[in-house]
């Protein structure tokens, strides 16, 4: 059973903040959500490997050679905040 | 429809065809457009009018889905957090579109992110289904799929991560394809779970279709999961005498409402009635392909959303604070309520502890569904079935009860988890709502698909009818 302290804790994990008033709604709709999802644990998959893609492509290499790209005003051009010709970030320390 | 279109712009005028559309969409209500490319799109019409050029969509308007990449051109995924983010560059389809001369008209509605079934979850709000105003068009591609059916733009492309093009075509009574895993590129596609969607087109007839895939599938090397060659499309072989149509017992009975029924068992007959044989195949973990993907997609959406953090592009309101407070706070306000659910859901079941139960698990049940299809496709050279158990809910009827929205989509998500083809086309009505017939193919076999699709609407009158409140 996901808790209001789960619930937190995912936030805190996808950096997505969550309302106190949220949580009550979102630990009621996880808990029946997952509820679906335990339906997973009856099907028999011994010996049963993963699809991680269903078309068989692996390895894809390309030339290492270099070719024309964004310049640096189109790149920054839809960043909200930036200076120097950088993108500002929020202070990390 | 297309093909006419194209003769009808030779002899008369794109711009006045355009502005005709134009005028038409201003005073809709559908709210199918979030925006228009007026001024590109008449300068793009009145060159055509000068040198029409050999382009096969040469002065061709289409509308693209919200989530497709156009350079200069607003890309918001119909979420607040990527308002106002003007792509620095197209899409691979759009390139293609461009280069064989077709318009890009605007952008239309879509569920936000492609997080649903309705276009109810759009910070536009929601599309309306042209056949009924109350009701919703299917999502995720629901503008898509309405300005389509409601005349107001010849052809679309929408994408189908879980049946996104299927359902709102199926609920809006026109044509979606969903392409094999791999054929069509996603390079310029924003990413919700990427290892499920395709690009697809939505079109009033099986011939546009088709005429949309010669023009966008093929190899880009930009996709490293894009498959090798070209294949052609038109014309599309007629007939289906000697074709084996399975029926997925599974996709019938329980859930399934019995007017829609009707009108596919109706269709399944007259597809028997031109030639075709069927019979009764199995595919047994249907039951479990919700639940699969539905881990899955909010997996990989949960990583796929990570970039959304204001500092490349999007929202960035107040002032910044710490790292970790900032960007929690700007995914606070900027993804709605549906995103946040399915972004929370795949953190916590990629996390320690929980990705053996959830996410490998669902892996492992992909591997049985696709191998499900491809036990069937020894026996059959097609599916057939429904594309949506019911026909169009009405607005606001499901979207409080997030788990009763996914189930509509059990008929749909297989199809992706298993990487096959499939295509809806219109085959009756319930009441006065549209009701799509659903064929699956093998892998890189749309020509049967689209073989037997094109048969059966030269053979019955439901593409031809048209909503009459628009």
């Amino acid at each position: 059973m996901i808790t209001r302290v789960d619930v937190e804790h995912i936030g805190w994990l996808a950096s997505i903040k969550i309302e106190d008033d949220e949580k009550d709604q979102l630990v009621e709709q996880f808990n029946s959500i997952l509820e679906y999802f335990h339906q997973l644990d009856e099907v028999d998959t011994e010996g049963v490997e993963p699809t991680y893609r269903v078309v068989e492509l692996s390895n894809i290499f390309r030339e290492d050679v270099a070719c024309p790209s964004l310049s640096q005003e189109e790149a920054l051009r839809n960043a909200p905040r930036r200076e120097n010709g950088y993108f500002k970030s929020p202070r990390i320390v | 429809m297309l093909m006419e279109l194209k003769e009808q712009l030779l002899s008369g005028s794109a711009e006045e065809y355009l502005s005709k559309l134009f005028l038409k969409i201003e005073r809709s209500s559908l709210n199918g457009f979030t925006s228009l490319a007026r001024e590109s799109a008449l300068q793009q019409a009145r060159e055509f009018d000068k040198n029409p050029g050999k382009g096969r969509l040469a002065g061709v308007p289409i509308a693209i889905k919200e989530c497709i990449s156009t350079k200069g051109i607003e890309t918001n995924c119909s979420s607040n957090i990527l308002r106002g983010y003007i792509p620095p560059y197209d899409a691979h389809v759009i390139q293609q579109l461009k280069a064989e001369g077709a318009i890009i008209m605007g952008k239309t509605n879509m569920d936000e992110f492609a997080m649903g079934s309705s276009t109810e979850t759009s910070c536009f709000g929601p599309t309306r289904n042209p056949w009924d105003h109350d009701r919703v068009p299917g999502g995720s591609s629901g503008g898509s799929a309405a300005v389509v059916a409601g005349g107001e733009a010849p052809c679309a492309l929408g994408s189908d991560t879980g049946g996104s093009v299927r359902c709102p075509a199926s609920f809006c009574g026109i044509v979606g394809l969903k392409p094999t895993y791999g054929l069509v590129s996603r390079f310029g596609l924003i990413a919700y779970a990427n290892s499920l969607e395709q690009i697809g087109p939505l079109t009033r007839t099986v011939e546009d279709t088709a005429l949309l895939m010669e023009v966008i599938a093929g190899h880009d090397e930009r996709d490293t999961t894009s498959a090798e060659g070209k294949k052609s499309y038109l014309p599309i072989k007629e007939g289906v005498g000697g074709l084996k149509i399975g029926i997925p017992r599974e996709y019938f009975g329980e859930g399934v409402s019995k007017e829609v029924e009707r009108a596919v068992w109706d269709a399944i007959n007259t597809l028997e009635g031109l030639g075709a044989t069927w019979k009764e195949v199995s595919l047994p973990h249907t039951k479990n392909a919700l639940a699969a993907y539905y881990v899955i997609a909010m997996s990989e959406a949960s990583s796929n959303l990570a970039r959304f953090d204001g500092l490349r592009y999007g929202l960035r309101p107040g002032e910044d604070k710490d790292w970790h407070t900032t960007f929690s706070d700007i995914r606070a306000k900027g993804f709605g309520p549906e995103t946040k659910r399915r972004i929370l859901l795949g953190t916590y079941a990629l996390s320690a502890g929980y990705y053996g139960r959830y996410y490998l698990k669902a892996l492992k049940v992909r591997t049985l569904i696709k191998e499900d299809f491809l036990r069937a496709f020894k026996d059959v050279d097609l599916l057939a079935g429904p594309t949506m158990p019911i026909p169009a809910f009405r607005i606001g009827e499901r979207i409080n009860d997030p788990l009763s929205l996914y189930l509509a989509d059990v008929f749909t998500v297989p199809i992706n988890l298993a990487g096959v083809p499939a295509i809806s086309v219109p085959c009756g009505f319930a009441g006065h709502l549209p009701v799509g017939l659903q064929l699956i193919g093998r892998h890189f076999d749309e020509a049967t698909i689209l073989q037997a699709a094109h048969t059966f609407e030269k053979a019955t009158p439901f593409h031809e009818r048209m909503p009459e409140v628009v």
